[in-house]
């Protein structure tokens, strides 16, 4: 396949939420192709009626009881958060 | 004469049972061993020395009260993608640097509950990506047969630690081979079991539906040991499968060797790009198998090839999901910015390294709107071809005789730069995590003074058959034997 473009990177890096900085996105623009390129060994398998594997062991509806369990204090939940206030999560607004 | 830092988990269980040796006394001797080699090997990202005595005083007092849990006392290093309640957890990550867990995976609780002390937690790629070790955040590790050249990884600190003695067993993980190929790298035996085999919960998150703790030792038996204490059903865990746990070392004890064991022998894994002194040692691991009674079949696994570029696809894709949970907002780094949005963007520019950008990068791509069809799913559904194979082998074979990798360990520095070498170090370990199956590496010889690793796999939930092979196979050689001269 083609070498992903600039815009492409810097598109997917919106979508992953990371800031690159110009030579990562020449960097990855190359080493994200080589790779794409590889992968095309698998785009070429007949995989016609094959189903896709999400999981190797399958399992069907694993159930528990619904019971109530003792489980973090709010001091241990808050414990490594970068800030906290009124026993919460600091973080500035969502909206501006 | 033997130093406690050398002695097996086995043997230092029976020395503690009979009351030569005390749990202080044994927590002693391996630190004093961290002291003298750890600044050339750098195993591990934090040594818990006090902790490690204190326990050692505790696990003491028990035995005297008559406690006799199978690890107590013995001291177990843990990979620090493993979370440990109070001691910190970094997962080799600049983001996790200052990262404290409020509570133990379910493998580290069962660690503690069967008496284990824990003396360190090990060094690790940052979020288990790679395959050196090289891409912690912290520093590389050495490998103990060659300083100049790397352990293996992701759980390459683990790995390097048992081979120089830092520590009596360890705890890995394995997505892609993460525990198989540095053990085959340092020479040690690693252990991935059957997904589900064991629980995952408490394990820093890389590919959920590939990701295994599992067991790294100096012996089969060891290994055998510390599967049977992590192994089993955890309603915190909900892919865990609800299976009886076999008593694995009881097993080895009572076991009939290679007699009558049918082994598969891929052709599709003995290609070109082989190391011709790898492919002799398997060679000569077959032909000591069957001089002692099994029998080989040669067979085809056709999808081989699809592995590494499949597992790449279906890796990053759950990576880039799992890891969206870096965010600045509960726990972890935060960078300030002006608003929410930015922090984000700031906060993971800063705090995750190249490796894991890369693989965020292209699970992103292969999840996104548009591709998802062509490489996610298409990768999936090649992961139904390749489990088929591993079916279809495993109706005519107990077990599959294979190298770990395809070369020995490399030179620090050789593959930073070129990830698809890098990813390609991996060819013959991904399998068993895309098929869910079991798989053991154990030393099978050296190149050049440096491990070769025979890597043994089995049908799912098939440990004791694997376990079977790997100790027939250790009990007629010695290479387990051989200690690294740390230069």
């Amino acid at each position: 396949m083609s070498k992903l473009s600039k815009a492409e990177v810097e598109n997917i890096a919106q979508l992953a939420r990371l800031k690159l900085m110009p030579e990562e996105t020449a960097l990855f623009q190359e080493q994200l192709s080589a790779i794409l390129d590889y992968a095309e060994a698998v785009r070429q398998l007949d995989t016609t009626d094959i189903p896709p594997t999400t999981s190797a062991i399958p399992l069907v509806n694993v159930m528990r009881p619904d019971e109530q369990h003792t489980g973090l204090s709010t001091a241990e939940a808050l414990a490594n958060a970068p800030d906290t206030t009124d026993n919460s999560f600091r973080v500035k607004p969502i909206l501006p | 004469m033997t130093q406690l830092y050398e002695l097996t988990i086995e043997q230092a269980q029976q020395k503690l049972r009979s009351g030569e040796i005390s749990a202080v006394e044994l927590t002693e001797s391996v630190l004093n061993r961290i002291g003298t080699v750890e600044d050339r090997v750098q195993a591990f990202i934090s040594v818990q020395a006090d902790a490690a005595l204190d326990a050692a005083r505790a696990a003491d007092a028990r035995r005297a009260a008559g406690d006799d849990s199978p690890l107590l006392g013995i001291p177990i290093a843990v990979k620090d993608a493993i979370l440990t309640k109070g001691t910190p957890t970094t997962c080799g990550s600049k983001i996790l640097e200052n990262f404290v867990p409020p509570y133990d995976a379910t493998v580290t609780a069962k660690l503690r509950a069967a008496g284990a002390i824990i003396i360190g937690k090990t060094n690790t790629d940052e979020f288990t990506m790679g395959s050196s070790t090289e891409f912690s955040a912290f520093h590389p590790t050495h490998n103990p047969w060659d300083l100049t050249r790397v352990p293996g990884g992701s759980s390459g600190g683990s790995a390097a630690a048992i081979a120089a003695r830092e520590a009596l067993g360890a705890l890995g993980t394995d997505t892609g081979g993460s525990i198989r190929q540095p053990a085959s790298f340092c020479g040690i035996v690693g252990l991935k079991p059957t997904y589900g085999r064991a629980s995952r919960y408490g394990l820093i998150a890389h590919g959920s539906s590939l990701d295994q703790p599992g067991p790294m030792a100096n012996s089969v038996m060891d290994a055998a040991i510390l599967l049977k204490t992590i192994a089993g059903h955890d309603s915190h865990d909900s892919t865990s499968l609800n299976v009886p746990v076999p008593d694995y070392p009881a097993e080895l004890r009572r076991s009939s060797g290679f007699e009558g064991l049918r082994i598969g022998v891929p052709r599709d894994y003995f290609s070109a790009g082989l190391n011709p002194a790898v492919e002799k040692a398997i060679r000569d691991a077959l032909t000591v198998a069957e001089t002692n009674g099994a029998q080989l079949h040669e067979i085809s696994l056709p999808h081989t090839d699809a592995g590494i570029p499949a597992y790449y696809l279906i890796s990053t894709a759950e990576a880039s999901s799992n890891l969206s949970r870096y965010d600045g907002v509960r726990f972890g780094l935060r960078v300030p910015a002006d608003s929410m949005w930015e922090t984000y963007f700031e906060t993971r520019a800063a705090g995750f390294g190249a490796e894991v950008k890369r693989r965020i990068m292209l699970g992103t791509y292969a999840l996104s709107a548009g591709y998802y069809d062509a490489y996610y799913l298409k990768a999936q559904k090649v992961r139904t071809l390749i489990r088929r194979d591993f079916e279809a082998a495993f109706e005519q074979v107990d077990v599959i005789f294979a190298p770990t990798t395809p070369n020995v360990a490399f030179k620090l520095g050789q593959k930073v730069d070129d990830p698809l070498q890098m990813y390609l170090s991996d060819i013959f370990t991904v399998m068993a995590n895309l098929a869910g199956i079991p798989g053991i590496s154990l030393p099978a010889g050296f190149s050049d003074e440096l491990p070769v690793g025979l890597q043994i796999l089995g049908p799912a939930l098939g440990e004791s058959v694997i376990l079977r092979a790997a100790y027939a196979f250790e009990q007629a050689t010695d290479w387990h034997t051989r200690q690294p001269e740390i230069g």
